[in-house]
């Protein structure tokens, strides 16, 4: 449905813009209906630069992002509108995402005048409500509220039922649950789920991996910009290859195996895969990470719906 | 016993009245100790980490009776409790990155506080180096500028200012909630050194995030609306937990290395009450699925097993 081709990101910083910052470097890879693609880096990785670029809020400097076979940087003026009848992103903080002086549901009434200013009031009622009810709030809890007297879950729920107001097709989610506390973050990622089972597309933007293991089919794993390994989640997961990942994952504090057990397991798990760095095979003299021209490794295959971008030269995982 | 608090009580005057943020609370920390404390936002805390530093001036303590190394400490005195602060006590803030001051140099800084306690810089430096070699930072640091470190360096380095003078008791606030996974490991693995090392005797690690807690602590303290649920050995914790909060915060985590095809999680319903009016009885009765009627009589936290201390009814 969504379908990322070679998108690339340069920021012109500094006095006069006359640095530039690649924030996003040659980024593919897609989104179905009713599916959800974890994107995980970390701070910095340009993550969120994604989103932003999906959701049009920043040009892109190349490549292209085709929504359905359309090119979505082509978009303009009252077609836009269209767009974002079928694509739409709920953020990070839910506390900075409504205005204090208004009361939450302002953001709803600003739907109505924007897109449904023909709609008689008592259907404009019970199409907020469904919406409502879609994300399990309850209406006479959170209408008619100030921000302040919401919880982040609540309002984040408000957010996504915001969203839902609109038929969307594609939903990009920049780290909803990271302000959340661990009793309600799991109810707004089922939320998700149920989402993804009435055909939603989601692009779900988080740093945390236990997050996403649990609601997402694929994963991406970005660093610096660039996709270093990326494919079906439980592959992803089970079998890291990339050094990066590995150190990602061996870094997660998890419940119930402490850090060195997990170090163990990673130095077994996946060892007899270790085929030699196809980037290297390519470029057999540098010993550097990137190529002659200054490129990035290009993505290979390792296995079906399993992608990296750099294979370890030996088990030591140095390169 | 390096820490015994008994029956603490702290309430925050607001002119709707006093929240009673820490509502009589009683727990030890033995020599070399490192206790996590969980809990939901809002439970208390940050209040109960405060509160034994008196870190805010708007803590108004009701009862309470706190000992360190067998010395009462003047909690409910700011000027007296400059004579524990960094040296008896000590605490890394929520937020430590932006506890550093901007306009001064990180060695200067370093200085400047180390002569508020009348202690020589200079004569400070060969151990201050060691302890930046020992959390993984260069030595120039001290030459340069907080914005010119990164948000984990800027942490380890509050860390290591912290410890300096070796206090008996360490207060961890929150420390690794801002920094990615892998800065978060070795920010925690450095916490863990610090005790082995001796630079502190025992640790108070809070966090909301009950599996970083599984990799740094020994015990594990569980709050809930400003008292205290269950302590017990982390892996009791973990693994076999009795309070009905415990177990469902500990059902609520998603993890790495576990798949969801067909499973669900569930959160808790309910938000945590208000601590301006907190109902009587037992606080999480509104939430919890095992409630009957003895929960509106308010369950004793006490000792079911060796170190395994609970407030429930149903666990007794």
């Amino acid at each position: 449905m969504l379908t990322l081709d070679g998108v690339s990101k340069v920021y012109k910083v500094g006095t006069f813009g006359g640095k530039e910052l690649p924030a996003v470097r040659n980024v593919s890879f897609d989104v179905a209906a009713g599916e959800v693609v974890s994107l995980i880096g970390e701070s910095g990785s340009g993550k969120t630069t994604v989103g932003k670029m999906i959701l049009r809020l920043i040009g892109i400097t190349d490549g292209r992002i085709d929504l359905d076979g359309n090119d979505i940087s082509a978009i303009k003026g009252h077609d836009l509108k269209a767009y974002y009848r079928k694509v739409q992103g709920v953020f990070q903080d839910p506390f900075s995402s409504f205005n204090p002086m208004f009361k939450a549901d302002h953001v709803l009434g600003m739907m109505r005048d924007e897109y449904f200013s023909g709609v008689p009031a008592a259907d404009w009622a019970s199409k907020v409500e469904a919406s409502l009810e879609a994300v399990s709030l309850n209406p006479g809890q959170v209408l008619n509220k100030y921000p302040h007297q919401l919880s982040g879950g609540q309002l984040q729920r408000l957010l996504i039922a915001r969203a839902l107001l609109l038929d969307i097709e594609f939903l990009v989610a920049d780290e909803i649950i990271s302000m959340l506390d661990a009793s309600t973050r799991i109810d707004v990622l089922n939320l998700l789920g149920e989402l993804k089972a009435r055909g939603l597309g989601i692009l779900f933007i988080t740093h945390d991996l236990s997050l996403g293991n649990y609601i997402s089919e694929k994963t991406v794993i970005l660093r610096r910009g660039a996709v270093v390994e990326m494919g079906a989640t439980d592959k992803v997961f089970g079998t890291p290859l990339h050094p990066y990942t590995r150190l990602l994952i061996g870094s997660v504090p998890q419940l119930h195996k402490k850090w060195d057990e997990v170090e163990a397991e990673l130095k077994t798990k996946g060892g007899e895969r270790v085929r030699g760095c196809l980037f290297h095979e390519m470029y057999p003299r540098t010993r550097e990470a990137v190529g002659p021209d200054g490129e990035a490794p290009t993505l290979a295959k390792a296995e079906d719906d399993h992608f990296v971008a750099c294979f370890q030269l030996d088990s030591e995982g140095t390169c | 016993m390096s820490l015994q608090a008994t029956d603490l009580r702290v309430y925050y005057r607001t002119l709707a009245g006093d929240v009673q943020a820490l509502d009589g609370v009683t727990f030890g920390i033995a020599d070399g100790e490192i206790m996590g404390l969980a809990g939901e936002s809002g439970c208390g805390k940050s209040t109960l980490g405060n509160s034994l530093i008196r870190f805010d001036p708007r803590m108004r303590y009701i009862a309470g009776h706190v000992e360190l190394d067998g010395v009462t400490l003047p909690i409910s005195d700011t000027k007296a409790m400059d004579d524990f602060r960094f040296t008896g006590v000590s605490i890394i803030p929520q937020y430590a990155m932006s506890a550093l001051n901007p306009t001064r140099k990180i060695g200067k800084m370093t200085e400047e506080l180390l002569q508020s306690r009348g202690i020589d810089y200079h004569a400070t430096i060969p151990e201050l180096e060691r302890r930046l070699d020992l959390v993984g930072l260069s030595r120039d640091v001290l030459s340069r500028y907080p914005i010119e470190l990164s948000g984990g360096m800027k942490q380890r380095m509050v860390m290591v200012i912290s410890t300096l003078l070796n206090p008996s008791l360490l207060i961890a606030d929150e420390i690794t909630s801002a920094l990615d996974v892998s800065t978060q490991k070795a920010v925690a693995q450095a916490l863990v050194s610090f005790r082995d090392h001796d630079f502190v005797k025992s640790m108070i690690v809070i966090t909301h995030d009950v599996s970083i807690l599984y990799q740094v602590a020994d015990t594990i303290t569980v709050m809930y609306a400003g008292k205290l649920a269950e302590k017990a050995p982390t892996d009791v914790i973990v693994g076999s937990p009795r309070h009905p909060y415990t177990q469902m915060l500990i059902a609520s985590l998603p993890e790495v290395g576990v798949r969801y095809a067909e499973k669900h999680l569930t959160g808790i319903a309910g938000n945590p009450p208000a601590l301006l009016d907190p109902p009587v009885g037992c606080r999480f009765r509104a939430r919890c699925p095992l409630a009957f009627e003895k929960c509106v009589q308010e369950p004793p936290f006490i000792e079911i097993a060796p170190g395994h201390s609970v407030a429930c009814w149903k666990a007794v």
